[in-house]
């Protein structure tokens, strides 16, 4: 289980979170949805301690997590970034076998390749595609390839972050259909911040949405249509007019 | 303005520079710490042995063989004006072992180097690597630093030795081509004038500029700000700090080798 507890953070005047706090039980899929610069990804990388809150806390499994083995608390997870991330100077199949090259996790190399091969089969990518390089990817496949690489080690929680933006339809329903799957066969624990409604009804078990530094509004995805919340219903709808104002 | 407020400006500027200087110490210390603790990565290592020694030898040798042959020329010239034409040879070979070797691969390391570490890190920065560096539970100062460190001080005082090297040949082709100095003479005066001590404290100038020119690369290049003016004034600040840094310890190790 996750748990945020009262999480604030400001960059200088931006006070971007305002007392959040959020709880995803243990093999749920959660999907955080909110408007764009409203520190989706600020909070899951708090919660990584990629970046320190100002306070407030985070609890893994009951323990918080600023505290203990840290090597320990980054094996559990596996993180899409929103940008993808890759890193440019190794190949496609490096960067998604990354972890089982070195360290704790490390396996000969001809067996990190089959892994990351059969990953980027899974995201939908060719095996041909893991000798490129990312900066001769598209946008959309270099995305896939973070994808992988968040997946490869079989994390037991994996956060994603926009994971379909930029994909064709297709292309996105094959990664709503992955992320599912990554929930229910392998029980994982997952977070995933998006704007397609599509993937928040195909990913989620329980929805959240962020406004003005706090969770306006979190429960069932079967609940979040009568809801009655005005700033969830314009959100979901994608009205112009609400008590979300436009310019932001 | 009035005096306080003077006063007071005084006071932050200081307390900036030493909270700088501070964390920059910090950071060494913790690259060091990083190059002899496992796991050790290298791959990495390799890249940085060629990146920074091996393909730093063109630059090096060119920067060298002219700053030889217009220091024979400059000695010759201010020399005949009391007779001490013979000179060359050794004031050649000692300007560039002592000082303009390591001196000019400090800066052209500064120029190619670090400049080239800060740009990649910070890039790095700006689009999530590093971050992605943590979350893959791998230390970015062990992974991308710690190898770029130890690659600068083990290359740098071999390109410091072959600079200093080709500058003496540069100074040696313009003193026999040009000035009419006996080949074996030349080569014997610069063997009987150079002693230990200038050989050492060349290469000793060498390691401890090439450790500044990655430290600073690195150092700037991880507190990088944000978007491309981010990684553009990462880069312009670890150049100059690394160009400062190295007149600044050439100044004290020259102290240390030759006043003492
Ligand atoms: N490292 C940082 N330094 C300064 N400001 C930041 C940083 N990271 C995020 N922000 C700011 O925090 C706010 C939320 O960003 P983010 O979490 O990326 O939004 P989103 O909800 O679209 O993912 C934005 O205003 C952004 O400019
Ligand atoms: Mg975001």
């Amino acid at each position: 289980m996750i748990r945020m507890e009262n999480i604030h953070k400001s960059f200088g005047n931006n006070h971007v979170l305002r007392g959040m706090t959020l709880e995803v039980e243990k093999g749920t899929s959660m999907v955080i949805i909110g408007g764009s610069g409203t520190g989706k990804s600020v909070a899951l990388k708090i919660i990584l301690g990629l970046i320190k809150p100002d306070s407030g806390r985070i609890l893994v499994d009951g323990k918080d997590a600023a505290t203990g083995d840290r090597d320990a608390f980054l094996a559990r997870f596996g993180m899409l970034f929103q940008g993808g991330a890759l890193f440019d100077s190794l190949s496609v199949w490096q960067n998604v076998a990354f972890r089982l090259l070195r360290g704790s996790l490390k396996r000969p190399p001809e067996e990190a390749r089959a892994v990351a091969i059969e990953k980027l089969r899974r995201v939908g990518l060719k095996p041909e595609v893991a000798d490129l390089f990312p900066a001769e990817l598209s946008g959309g496949m270099q995305k896939r390839v973070g994808l992988a690489r968040a997946i490869a080690a079989e994390p037991e929680i994996i956060f994603f972050d926009e994971p379909t933006t930029g994909l064709d339809p297709i292309m996105s329903g094959v990664i709503n259909e992955l992320i599912r799957e990554i929930v229910v066969e392998m029980g994982a624990t997952a977070i995933t911040i998006t704007h397609d409604m599509t993937s928040v009804r195909a990913i989620a078990d329980n929805v959240a949405m962020l406004h003005d530094g706090v969770i306006k509004w979190t429960g069932p995805v079967s609940e979040m249509d009568n809801s009655g919340d005005p700033y969830l219903d314009q959100f979901i709808h994608g009205r112009a007019e609400g008590p979300i104002e436009a310019v932001r | 303005m009035n005096p306080i407020a003077a006063l007071e400006r005084l006071g932050h500027a200081t307390l900036g520079s030493l909270a700088l200087v501070g964390r920059m110490t910090i950071f060494a210390l913790s690259a060091f710490s990083h190059i002899l603790r496992p796991p050790f990565y290298p791959r990495e290592i390799a890249m940085a042995l060629l990146n920074i020694g091996w393909l730093s030898l063109p630059v090096v040798g060119l920067t060298a063989i002219f700053t030889g042959g217009a220091l024979a020329l400059q000695i010759y010239a201010g020399g005949s004006r009391f007779n001490a034409e013979s000179v060359v040879p050794q004031i050649v070979a000692i300007g560039m072992v002592r000082e303009l070797g390591p001196v000019l691969v400090g800066l052209m390391i500064a120029a190619r180097v670090t400049s080239s570490i800060a740009a990649e890190i910070a890039t790095m920065k700006v689009t999530e690597q590093i971050d992605a560096l943590v979350t893959l539970s791998t230390h970015p100062v062990k992974y991308l630093i710690a190898p770029r460190v130890l690659a600068a001080l083990v290359m740098v005082p071999f390109l410091v030795g072959v600079g200093d090297v080709i500058g003496i040949a540069g100074g040696y082709a313009v003193g026999v081509q040009n000035l009419g100095f006996n080949a074996a003479a030349y080569l014997q005066n610069t063997v009987d004038f150079l002693e230990m001590r200038d050989v050492v404290s060349s290469l000793a100038k060498g390691a401890a500029f090439g450790v500044i020119a990655a430290l600073m690369g690195c150092y700037y290049g991880m507190e990088s700000g944000r978007g491309a003016q981010g990684v553009g004034r990462a880069t312009k600040g670890s150049v100059e700090a690394a160009a400062i840094l190295i007149l600044a310890a050439n100044f004290v190790l020259t102290g240390v080798f030759f006043s003492l």
